[in-house]
């Protein structure tokens, strides 16, 4: 009798618990974005990105992070949390990035994701900008003498299964009524092993991400090659969930903030000697007037602190991928012939 | 004395009065019902928390749901398929149907080869040659011992290290080893090859009718007659004949480098042998032990009366021990060969595209997780009860009639 | 009439007895037999003698390093036809053994590995076979998560995600099987019971789901749908979600387990219990459990040893165990060649922990057999 009153008892109080919690309240309102908030009760702003592609995401000897998206993200945490140690950089494979941040556990995703309709339509995720503009490209080894990708019908090309490259590629070999064999592993390490073990002709994935796994082969890099042709468009970027626009708005406007700074001239190292420049433009950006940072519920210095910790847009790019050996091209601000352009901080 | 005595229990003679439920909880009906109700409360009520949050979590993330997904078109590429897709036409459903039938192509062969394999090997382990039996011993301790999917990656590892396509092994010009795969020469299909496989099945048919028909034979007057005419007839010349007449058409698609494939012919891809190899493997070790224990099982009697009556060791087994043997073998093999279909999952491991891949590839395309998932388990269920019923029916089939 | 005969001591015959009576009649009892013997021993020569020259006789067992710390692996690279490469092991033992665990902290970990270590060896012995076993379990558990966290005692705190390699197999596999056992004996209870049909669809349906779908869509699900069945909020961290898949997995297969030693137990135990007046609860667990669960330790060791090897699996979610841990050492550029000896040295490992366990359960299955038999 006393056993059965304690377990009733205990089943009891976990039914109540249970239904206590799901009436716990949405986070508080207090910058009018659930995931901003969220993420500065935490202390911390959870960031997922890949941790295996040289130069986008990948840890140095010292096990610090480094790469164009691990910048992304240290920036958007300088912005949004005015420090930029207040990061955990969560690791996420091909097949688990989407629910990842559908489901919360990150709460931006830098992982060199090809924006498309599909995924914005589908997978209730949004675009917050486009940190590289990429193609589709391939990667073949010196001794199969191939110079151009018409050349690969009946080919064998090793690609990740869940990404936009492996849509892309059946639409280029239809286009062309060429035939392929896909091979699709997840793994991206085991994917290269069988590239480079010959059980494909061809690997493929973004042109930025086939040069820096080339770079870091070292001296086996001179038996590969990139072949030149780009088949596809693939503008990567950094991604959030739908439902919150202010930190859709924050996201944004921290890249935003950095390619102005480009323009202006402004890097990490004389930010400060701008403290007393007449340029309005410059001065809206570093907070010195207006409500730029008000307006999207920062600190009114948001833009100073990005550009203190990790530079402008091209700092990013020098440090990460310029080292590769890959052109900057069309990722350049729009006045040095490139893409990136910068609405008006305003 | 001529009245037997029985049981008043079973004649309902002292049965206990039938009581109305008492609203008390010293009665073992009523604390049964509460308790009953009380602990399928709590998990509905679980249970209706989690469903409840992940409606919440969808709805505002803006996540589609049901299975909506299934009449898009997939645009992703398949490896290797049975039926013919085309990922520009084709739908994702017909991508997880290609699925399921690359996992049975895996799981049926596997079945089959694993079983021999797994039987030579625990007969091996009773061998009286101590070399045979070492062996056979060290075998499968190793392979228990090590994770399947460790095997498996092994597996495919040796595989990478064959030879690149223009390297190829060469099997007189006709089929070739390398690591794109075994190619081999495949027959041009005609009607009269249909025609001649109908033939063989009648003649299977007549056979197995006049196996029946010298069984009895040789019960009632103890001499059989040969049934080897019959099948040879049946089963071989009656096709041959039949393919004859329709013209014979004998023409093979043979598989010639081109570029840098072979094209035509049959494949036999790395990934489908690795995978093979290792479950058939891996399951073989455990399929030994039990058929060496479903042995030891028989007494001991047995094979004396028969080493009496003067059979030799291995038709003793075969018409003598192996039956007997095969009432305690069959309910762990089941669970073997429930073990060898689940872990044909571990494919998405090696790329071998299937259901588990194709449905973790199709999650991330449409990004609709919980049905994704659930079309994985409601295959492998469907799977596991088809393999237990099938086995169970076999297992009553085969039961001993007690006298 | 003749003398009481002599008796006739004649020796047996040199080819019945001693070393060449026993390969008479174990390897070359009959011309099949001799067949197989020499084939067989040529194959195992050849073999074991080619295997000890790639393995140890031509083996490199270390590389030079450049300025920047890289190594320099060409030698190995010429040499890798003949020769094993054991320098990999060498340079990656640490980020194969503890994962990217501080490195200064290491020896953290490592004591956990001595711990688990030395918590299975104390439980298999017998005379530990008391009540007091469940509170030496849960004691050392509670010193392994205070060693791997840190945070007190002046530790320092270590998340863990930095944990990695053969703790956390150890890690999962254990917490694993121990938190499952209690899960388990309810759900066979249930299963049994007569009164509560209910509960009795219940823990059946639960059961046969679970063992009809892999452990990897159990792993999926998950890892994956977790977070959808909880709160906006609240996050479950990657461990602990697999550790769950692997206790609901382990709870399924451990019931059944369970479930054979209450059939195999006699009635008379549960109905002299009844006739002393013992409740239903009192009944189970002083008098069938007892005996009922020292029934199924071999196959609960069994089962023990397949979780295991299954923890292997969680590679495929990006959780980061001793195999995953060998696959990242294998995807560093200077080693990417040498997977052959990073696997056969994982195999290693893994076999060292197996095969003790199935040596130990196997001893185990035939001391309580006897007593069993009269």
């Amino acid at each position: 009798m006393k056993t059965f009153a304690r377990i009733g008892t205990f089943a009891a109080l976990a039914g109540l618990w249970f239904a206590g919690a799901g009436t716990v309240p949405a986070a508080a309102q207090g910058t009018g974005s659930a995931t901003l908030d969220a993420a500065r009760t935490r202390g911390q702003l959870l960031c997922g990105m890949s941790g295996q592609v040289p130069g986008f995401s990948l840890p140095d000897s010292q096990g610090v992070m480094r790469g164009l998206d691990a910048d992304t993200c240290r920036a958007v945490a300088a912005a949004a949390m005015g420090d930029v140690n207040k990061l955990k950089f969560v690791p996420t494979t091909t097949q688990n990035r989407f629910t990842a941040l559908q489901s919360g556990e990150v709460d931006m995703l830098s992982r060199s994701t090809t924006w498309t309709l599909g995924r914005e339509g589908n997978l209730g995720l949004m675009f917050a900008w486009i940190n590289y503009y990429d193609g589709t490209g391939f990667l073949v080894k010196k001794s199969a003498g191939v110079k151009a990708a018409k050349e690969m019908d009946g080919a064998t090309i090793c690609v990740q299964p869940g990404t936009s490259t492996e849509l892309a590629i059946a639409d280029y070999y239809r286009l062309n009524n060429m035939k392929f064999t896909p091979i699709l592993i997840q793994d991206i390490a085991e994917i290269q092993g069988a590239f480079l073990s010959g059980r494909c002709d061809a690997y493929s994935t973004d042109a930025s991400a086939l040069a820096t796994f080339r770079f870091s082969q070292g001296p086996k890099a001179a038996d590969l090659a990139l072949l030149p042709d780009i088949i596809s468009k693939e503008p990567l970027g950094a991604m959030v969930r739908k439902g919150d626009d202010k930190w859709f708005d924050v996201v944004r406007w921290t890249f935003i903030a950095m390619i102005t700074a480009e323009e202006k001239g402004i890097t990490s190292a004389n930010v400060d000697s701008f403290a007393d420049t007449k340029d309005p433009d410059i001065r809206r950006l570093l907070g010195l007037e207006g409500e730029m940072g008000k307006a999207l519920g920062l600190d009114a210095k948001f833009a100073y602190n990005v550009i203190k910790a990790v530079g402008n847009f091209g700092e990013m790019w020098d440090r990460n991928i310029t080292p590769m050996g890959v052109q900057r091209g069309i990722n350049n601000i729009w006045s040095k012939g490139g893409l990136q352009y910068a609405p008006p901080m305003r | 004395m001529a009245e037997t005595v029985t049981d008043p229990r079973l004649s309902g003679g002292r049965l206990a009065p039938k009581r109305d439920i008492r609203l008390s909880w010293s009665d073992p009906l009523l604390r049964s019902i509460v308790w009953q109700v009380v602990i399928i409360g709590v998990v509905v009520a679980i249970g209706w928390y989690l469903i409840t949050n992940t409606h919440q979590n969808l709805a505002s993330r803006r996540i589609a749901t049901g299975f909506g997904f299934l009449d898009r078109v997939a645009g992703i590429p398949i490896g290797e398929s049975l039926i013919p897709y085309d990922p520009a036409i084709h739908t994702y459903g017909r991508a997880l149907w290609i699925g399921v039938l690359n996992t049975l192509r895996v799981a049926v062969v596997g079945v089959v080869l694993a079983t021999v394999l797994g039987t030579v090997i625990g007969i091996g382990r009773l061998s009286r040659n101590w070399l045979v039996a070492k062996l056979t011993a060290f075998y499968v301790e190793t392979i228990r011992d090590l994770p399947l999917l460790l095997q498996l990656l092994f597996w495919y590892t040796i595989l990478q290290g064959l030879p690149g396509p223009k390297q190829a092994i060469r099997f007189g010009d006709v089929a070739f080893l390398s690591n794109r795969g075994f190619r081999y020469p495949t027959l041009n299909w005609e009607a009269a090859h249909e025609a001649a496989v109908a033939a063989g099945l009648i003649g299977l048919a007549v056979t197995w009718i006049w196996a029946r028909h010298a069984r009895r034979r040789q019960t009632l007057t103890g001499i059989r007659p040969p049934v080897w005419p019959a099948a040879l007839a049946g089963a071989v010349i009656f096709p041959m004949v039949v393919w004859a007449v329709m013209g014979a058409p004998m023409a093979f698609e043979v598989p010639v480098l081109r570029g840098f494939n072979f094209q035509g012919g049959g494949t036999v891809s790395p990934e489908y042998f690795a995978l093979l190899t290792g479950l058939v493997t891996y399951t073989a070790g455990y399929i030994a032990e039990i058929v060496r224990s479903g042995i030891q099982a028989v007494p001991q009697g047995q094979w004396e009366a028969a080493g009496a009556l003067g059979l030799r060791r291995g038709q003793v087994l075969r018409q003598i021990v192996l039956p007997q043997a095969l009432r305690v073998i069959i309910p762990p093999m089941t669970s073997q060969y429930l073990n060898l279909a689940k872990n044909s999952s571990l494919a998405v491991a090696i790329g071998y595209q299937d259901i588990v891949s194709l449905a973790n590839t199709t999650l991330n395309q449409t990004g609709q997780a919980i049905e994704g998932i659930a079309v994985i388990m409601a295959v492998f269920l469907t799977i596991s009860l088809s393999i237990s019923l099938f086995m169970n029916w076999y297992n009553a089939h085969i039961a001993l009639v007690e006298r | 009439m003749d003398a009481a005969p002599t008796p006739i001591r004649a020796r047996p015959l040199v080819a019945t007895i001693g070393p060449v009576g026993w390969a008479r009649a174990n390897l070359f009892s009959s011309w099949a037999s001799t067949a197989v013997t020499l084939v067989l021993g040529y194959v195992i020569l050849r073999a074991v003698t080619g295997l000890f020259d790639w393995a140890v006789l031509n083996a490199i067992w270390s590389v030079p390093y450049n300025d920047k710390g890289i190594p320099d692996t060409s030698v190995c690279q010429t040499n890798s036809a003949q020769g094993a490469c054991w320098a990999v092991i060498a340079d990656k033992y640490r980020l194969i053994l503890f994962g990217r665990y501080p490195f200064a902290e290491q020896w953290r970990p490592f004591i956990c590995v001595l711990l688990f270590i030395g918590l299975y060896i104390v439980s298999a012995m017998r005379r530990f076979w008391r009540k007091e076993l469940a509170l030496i379990w849960a004691a050392t558990l509670t010193l392994i998560g205070i060693l791997m966290w840190g945070g007190v005692f002046g530790l320092t705190a270590v998340p863990n995600d930095y944990w990695g390699g053969l703790p956390i197999t150890l890690i999962l596999a254990t917490f694993g099987i121990a938190l499952a056992f209690p899960l388990a004996i309810l759900v066979a209870l249930g299963r049994r019971s007569t009164g509560m049909p209910a509960v009795k669809m219940l823990c059946v349906g639960y059961v046969e789901l679970i063992r009809g779908v892999p452990l990897i869509s159990v792993l999926f699900m998950a890892s994956v749908m977790f977070p959808l069945f909880m709160p906006p909020g609240i996050n479950i961290d990657k461990l602990l979600r697999a550790q769950i898949a692997v206790i609901l997995f382990a709870a399924a297969y451990l019931a059944e387990v369970v479930r054979g030693g209450l059939q195999a137990l006699p009635r008379g135990q549960a109905e002299a219990a009844d006739a002393l007046g013992l409740n239903y609860w009192k009944k189970t667990f002083l008098i069938i459990l007892p005996q009922a669960l020292r029934l199924v330790i071999p196959p609960l060791v069994n089962t023990f040893i397949g979780f295991f090897k299954d923890t292997s699996l969680v590679l495929i979610i990006g959780l980061f165990d001793l195999l995953t841990m060998g696959k990242v050492a294998l995807s560093d550029p200077p080693w990417q060649s040498f997977s052959t000896e990073v696997y056969i040295t994982l195999g290693l490992i893994y076999i060292a922990f197996c095969f003790a366990m199935s040596k130990y359960s196997r001893g185990l299955e035939r001391e309580l057999g006897q007593a069993q038999r009269r």
